[in-house]
C-alpha cells in the first residue's frame, strides 16, 4: 500500500481516496474474486445442500496487535468459529471496519493481512466489506464487524437441547490464553509462553464430526470464559454442569498472570478452543479424535452434566479438596484486583 | 529440594497435607470442653477458605467466622461518594484498584460514574497512577488509597516517587486503615465471642507478627499468623486448637517463610514519612480512634482529601446488616437481604461487592451448602 | 487485601527490578525492600516487593507438609 501513512476522514468519504484504499490496501491482500468485483452486494454461487447458518460479530481488542494475532485475524477466526461450532461449514464472510482518523496505515495493513491469513487458514472467502472513518477521538483506533455464512450439512443437528444428564464435556486445549495474553499486555507483563489461542476451528470441528461420536453440542468459549459458556448451556438445557478442577488444563504462564492479577482463568476469554458435549459412552473416543488433530493436542475431559437439583447452582466446580463451589455468571467486568 | 521445588506454590496446596491437617484438627477438637469459634480476620483468607471449601473439613465444634479485614467492605459510603464527585470534577482523573469499582455509593458506584463520563481508571499498582499523572500534567490525578498495612507502603512509595521525580499533580485520597485498633475493639467487646484469630499473613509481612502480640498478652486470645494457601490455613486452625486446649495463648508465626517478628522496617518508615495516624469511620463500626492513616500536613499538596467537592450526607442502604457481618456477629445468611435483594449483580452493601467481602465469598462459594437459590 | 505472590528477581537496577513467575516477567519496585539480590524470591504486592521468601523456612514448612501428608489416612468423602 504505497504512501499510506495515516488514515484520513476522506478515506471513508466514498470518493477517490476510498476507492484507492480499497484497490490498494484491501483487494490485493484479501485475494477474493467476488470481492474484486466491488458490486453493491456479493452475489454468491448456489449454496451447497443443507441449512444455511448466519452469524454476526463485532470486535474490539486492546491492544489491537498482540502475541498470536491482531484485530483482523481475531475477527475472521471468531466469525468462522461461531459457524463451525454450530455444525456449519463456514463459506463466506463480510468484513467491515470503522477506523479512527489518524490510524497508522501500517496498523491497518496488519489488520487486513491478519484477516486474509485467517481466511486462508479457515478456507473461507471474504466477499464483501466496508470502511468508514470517524473523527479522531470518536473511535478507539479500529472496530471490526463481520458476518459469516455457512451451511449445516444434512444429518448434522447440534444444539444445547440435545444434551442429556450423564453427557461428558471436553475442551480442546488449555484455557484462558487469549484473555490472559491481552490483559498481560495491558499491564506490562511479558512471557514467551503468553500467546493468544486465536485460531480457526473449522478443521478441528470437522475431525470431531467425522469421528462419528454422538456429539450433542459445541461452543467456543470467548468472553466470560469457560464458566460463562457452561452457565449459558446449563440454563438452556436445564441441567447441572459439574467441572473437575484438576482436569481443566491451564498453562503455567496463564496461571501465573491470573494469580498476579487476581483473575480466575475459568472466566477469562479463549478464542480458539472448542467445548464439546458428547454422549458418555463416546467420551474417550471423542477425546482421542480431538487429540489427534494438531489444534487439540492438549484436549481434556473436564466435566459432566447431571440432573439439576433445586437450590443448587447450575454450574459447579468440584475442587481438589472434595468440595463443590458454584461458578456463577460473571457479574460486571472481571478487573484485576489487589485483594 | 531445589529452589524451584521450594517455591512451587502448588506444594502448599497439597490435598493430602490438607486432609492430614483435618485429621489432626479432629483429634485435637475431640479434647475441647465446648465448641470454639475462630475468626479469620483477613478477607483474602475468607475467600481462600471458601474457594477450597475448607469449612467442610472442620469438625462440628470448630467454627470459622469472617472478621473486618476487607478494606473495601469497611470503606464507608461517604468515601465512595467523595471519590465519585472527584471523578466528575473537570480535569481530574481518579485512579483506583479494581476492587473499588463496584462498591456502592449513595447513588451508584465508580463504574457507573465512569459510564456517566467521570474519568475513572483501574490500575494494578499505585506506580501506574504516578505514571498517568506524569503523562497528563494538566490533570489532577487522585489515587484512591484503600487498603491495610500491606498496601499503604506501596501508596507511600508512590508519593515518594512523585516527590522525588517531580510529579506535582499526583495526589492520594486516603481511606487507609490499620488492623490493631478494630481487633482491640473486637477483643474488648463482650458481645463478640471469639476464641482465636487467624491473623492476616501479608499485613504481618509489613507490620511484623509482633503487631498482634497485644491480643494474647492483654486479652489472652490465641493467635496465629498464617499464609493463604489451604495448608497454611489448616495448620493455623490446628495451632489455635492447641493454644486453646493447652491454655497457652500466643502469636504463633506459621508464615515464617515471609513474616518476621518486626516486619518490614523500610516499608514502615516509608509509611511514617507520609502518613499519620487518625480516627476513621469503619462501615459497621462507626469511628474507631487511631484506626486510619491520613496524609501528613507537610505533604498536604498530596492530599486529595483537601480538594473541594460537593457531596451530600451519605445514605446507608436500608436493612443492610453489613456492620454485624463485619463484626463477626452474624453470618451472611442471617442478613435478610442476603442472596435476595442483595446479590453479586445488585449489591446493597459493600460486603457483597468486594470479591472477598464475606457476603460475596459466601454467595459465590457456599450457597450450595445452604440451599439458597437465586 | 493480601494478594501478594512470590516472584523471582531476575534483574535489578537501583530501585527498579524485573521479577519472574513461571515464565511471566514484570517490573517491580524495590523501593520497599532494597536489600535483595538477583535470584531472591520476593513477595510482590501491587507492583512492589514487600518481603522476601526465606528459603530455609520454606523448606522447613514443606518438610512438615510432606510428613503430614504421609501420615494422612486419605481424603474425606465429598
Amino acid at each position: 500500500m504505497k504512501g499510506l501513512d495515516k488514515i484520513l476522514l476522506a478515506h471513508g468519504g466514498g470518493g477517490k481516496l476510498t476507492a484507492q484504499l480499497v484497490r490498494e490496501a484491501f483487494l490485493p491482500l484479501l485475494d477474493s474474486p467476488v470481492l474484486a468485483q466491488l458490486s453493491d452486494s456479493a452475489v454468491l454461487p448456489e449454496l451447497p445442500p443443507g441449512r444455511p447458518a448466519l452469524t454476526t460479530d463485532a470486535f474490539v481488542v486492546e491492544p489491537p496487535v498482540f502475541p498470536g494475532g491482531d484485530l483482523g485475524y481475531l475477527s475472521v477466526c471468531g466469525t468462522v468459529n461461531d459457524l463451525a461450532v454450530s455444525g456449519a461449514r463456514p463459506l463466506w464472510l463480510t468484513f467491515a471496519l470503522i477506523l479512527e482518523e489518524g490510524l497508522d496505515g501500517a496498523l491497518l495493513q496488519t489488520f487486513i493481512e491478519g484477516a486474509a491469513r485467517a481466511a486462508k487458514e479457515a478456507g473461507v472467502s471474504i466477499v464483501a466489506g466496508d470502511t468508514k472513518v470517524v473523527p479522531k477521538g470518536k473511535g478507539d483506533r479500529a472496530f471490526a464487524i463481520t458476518a459469516g455464512l455457512g451451511v449445516v450439512p444434512r444429518g448434522v443437528d447440534l444444539g444445547d437441547l440435545n444434551i442429556r444428564a450423564g453427557d461428558r464435556l471436553l475442551v480442546s486445549g488449555p484455557i484462558a490464553e487469549h484473555g490472559t495474553t491481552v490483559v498481560a499486555c495491558r499491564h506490562g507483563m511479558a512471557g514467551s509462553g503468553l500467546r493468544s489461542d486465536c485460531q480457526p476451528l473449522g478443521s478441528l470441528v470437522q475431525a470431531l464430526l467425522d469421528s462419528g461420536v454422538a456429539l450433542r453440542a459445541m461452543h467456543d468459549p470467548t468472553r466470560g470464559g469457560v464458566a460463562t459458556t457452561c452457565n449459558e448451556v446449563a440454563l438452556k438445557c436445564g441441567l447441572r454442569c459439574v467441572l473437575q478442577e484438576d482436569s481443566v488444563p491451564v498453562g503455567k504462564e496463564v496461571a501465573a498472570v491470573c494469580d498476579l492479577l487476581g483473575l480466575d482463568p475459568l472466566y477469562v476469554a479463549c478464542e480458539g478452543r472448542l467445548l464439546a458435549w458428547v454422549a458418555p459412552e463416546d467420551a474417550e473416543r471423542a477425546l482421542q479424535a480431538v487429540k489427534s488433530h494438531p489444534m487439540g493436542a492438549n484436549a481434556a475431559l473436564i466435566g459432566r452434566m447431571e440432573e439439576a437439583s433445586p437450590g443448587s447452582a447450575p454450574v459447579v466446580l468440584s475442587t481438589r479438596f472434595g468440595s463443590q463451589r458454584p461458578l456463577d455468571y460473571l457479574s460486571g467486568s472481571d478487573v484485576p484486583r489487589i485483594c | 529440594m531445589s529452589p524451584e521445588e521450594r517455591f512451587d506454590r502448588s506444594a502448599f496446596a497439597d490435598p493430602k497435607a490438607v486432609f492430614g491437617f483435618a485429621e489432626r484438627i479432629a483429634e485435637r477438637a475431640a479434647g475441647l470442653e465446648r465448641p470454639v469459634t475462630f475468626m479469620e480476620v483477613c478477607g483474602t483468607h475468607t475467600n481462600a477458605i471458601a474457594a477450597a471449601g475448607l469449612r467442610r473439613l472442620l469438625p462440628e465444634n470448630v467454627r470459622l467466622i469472617a472478621g473486618p479485614g476487607c478494606p473495601v467492605c469497611v470503606t464507608p459510603v461517604g468515601y465512595v461518594d467523595r471519590a465519585s464527585a472527584l471523578a466528575l470534577r473537570p480535569r481530574t482523573t481518579v485512579c483506583t484498584f479494581g476492587d473499588m469499582l463496584r462498591v456502592p455509593s449513595s447513588s451508584g458506584s465508580l463504574e457507573r460514574v465512569r459510564a456517566e463520563g467521570g474519568d475513572v481508571r483501574v490500575v494494578y499498582s499505585p506506580r501506574d497512577a504516578v505514571e498517568i499523572a506524569r503523562q497528563n500534567p494538566s490533570h489532577t490525578v487522585v489515587f484512591l488509597g484503600v487498603g491495610f498495612e500491606t498496601t499503604v507502603p506501596t501508596v507511600a512509595a508512590a508519593i515518594d516517587e512523585a516527590e522525588r521525580t517531580g510529579v506535582p499533580n499526583f495526589t492520594v485520597f486516603s481511606g487507609h486503615k490499620v488492623m490493631p485498633p478494630p481487633l482491640r475493639a473486637l477483643a474488648s467487646d463482650p458481645e463478640v465471642k471469639v476464641d482465636g484469630l487467624l491473623c492476616p499473613g501479608h499485613v504481618s509481612v509489613v507490620a511484623g507478627a509482633n503487631a498482634f502480640a497485644f491480643l494474647p498478652e492483654e486479652f489472652g486470645l490465641p493467635c496465629v499468623v498464617v499464609g493463604f494457601m489451604p495448608t497454611d490455613v489448616m495448620r493455623g486452625v490446628e495451632e489455635l486448637l492447641r493454644q486453646v486446649v493447652e491454655k497457652d495463648p500466643s502469636v504463633a508465626n506459621l508464615y515464617a517463610r515471609v513474616v518476621t517478628a518486626e516486619g518490614n522496617l523500610t516499608a514502615q518508615a516509608m509509611v511514617a514519612k507520609y502518613f499519620v495516624s487518625e480516627d476513621q469511620v469503619w462501615r459497621g463500626f462507626g469511628v474507631i480512634p487511631g484506626s486510619g492513616l491520613g496524609v501528613r500536613t507537610e505533604f498536604g499538596h498530596r492530599d486529595a482529601g483537601r480538594i473541594e467537592v460537593a457531596v451530600c450526607d451519605p445514605e446507608e442502604p436500608e436493612g443492610c446488616r453489613c456492620g454485624e457481618v463485619l463484626r463477626g456477629s452474624i453470618n451472611p445468611p442471617e442478613c435478610p437481604l442476603f442472596a435476595r435483594e442483595c446479590t453479586h449483580e445488585r449489591p446493597v452493601g459493600a460486603c457483597m461487592v468486594s470479591s472477598e467481602g464475606t457476603c460475596a465469598a459466601w454467595y459465590r462459594h457456599e450457597r450450595l451448602r445452604l440451599g439458597v437459590s437465586g | 487485601m493480601c494478594l501478594a505472590i512470590p516472584m523471582r528477581l531476575i534483574e535489578m537496577d537501583g530501585w527498579k527490578g524485573t521479577a519472574e513467575l513461571d515464565g511471566v516477567r514484570r517490573d517491580v519496585s524495590l523501593a520497599l525492600f532494597p536489600e535483595v539480590q538477583v535470584g531472591d524470591y520476593l513477595l510482590v504486592h501491587a507492583g512492589y516487593a514487600i518481603g522476601k521468601v526465606d528459603e530455609e523456612e520454606a523448606r522447613i514448612t514443606l518438610q512438615l507438609l510432606r510428613e503430614v501428608a504421609e501420615h494422612s489416612e486419605g481424603g474425606l468423602e465429598p
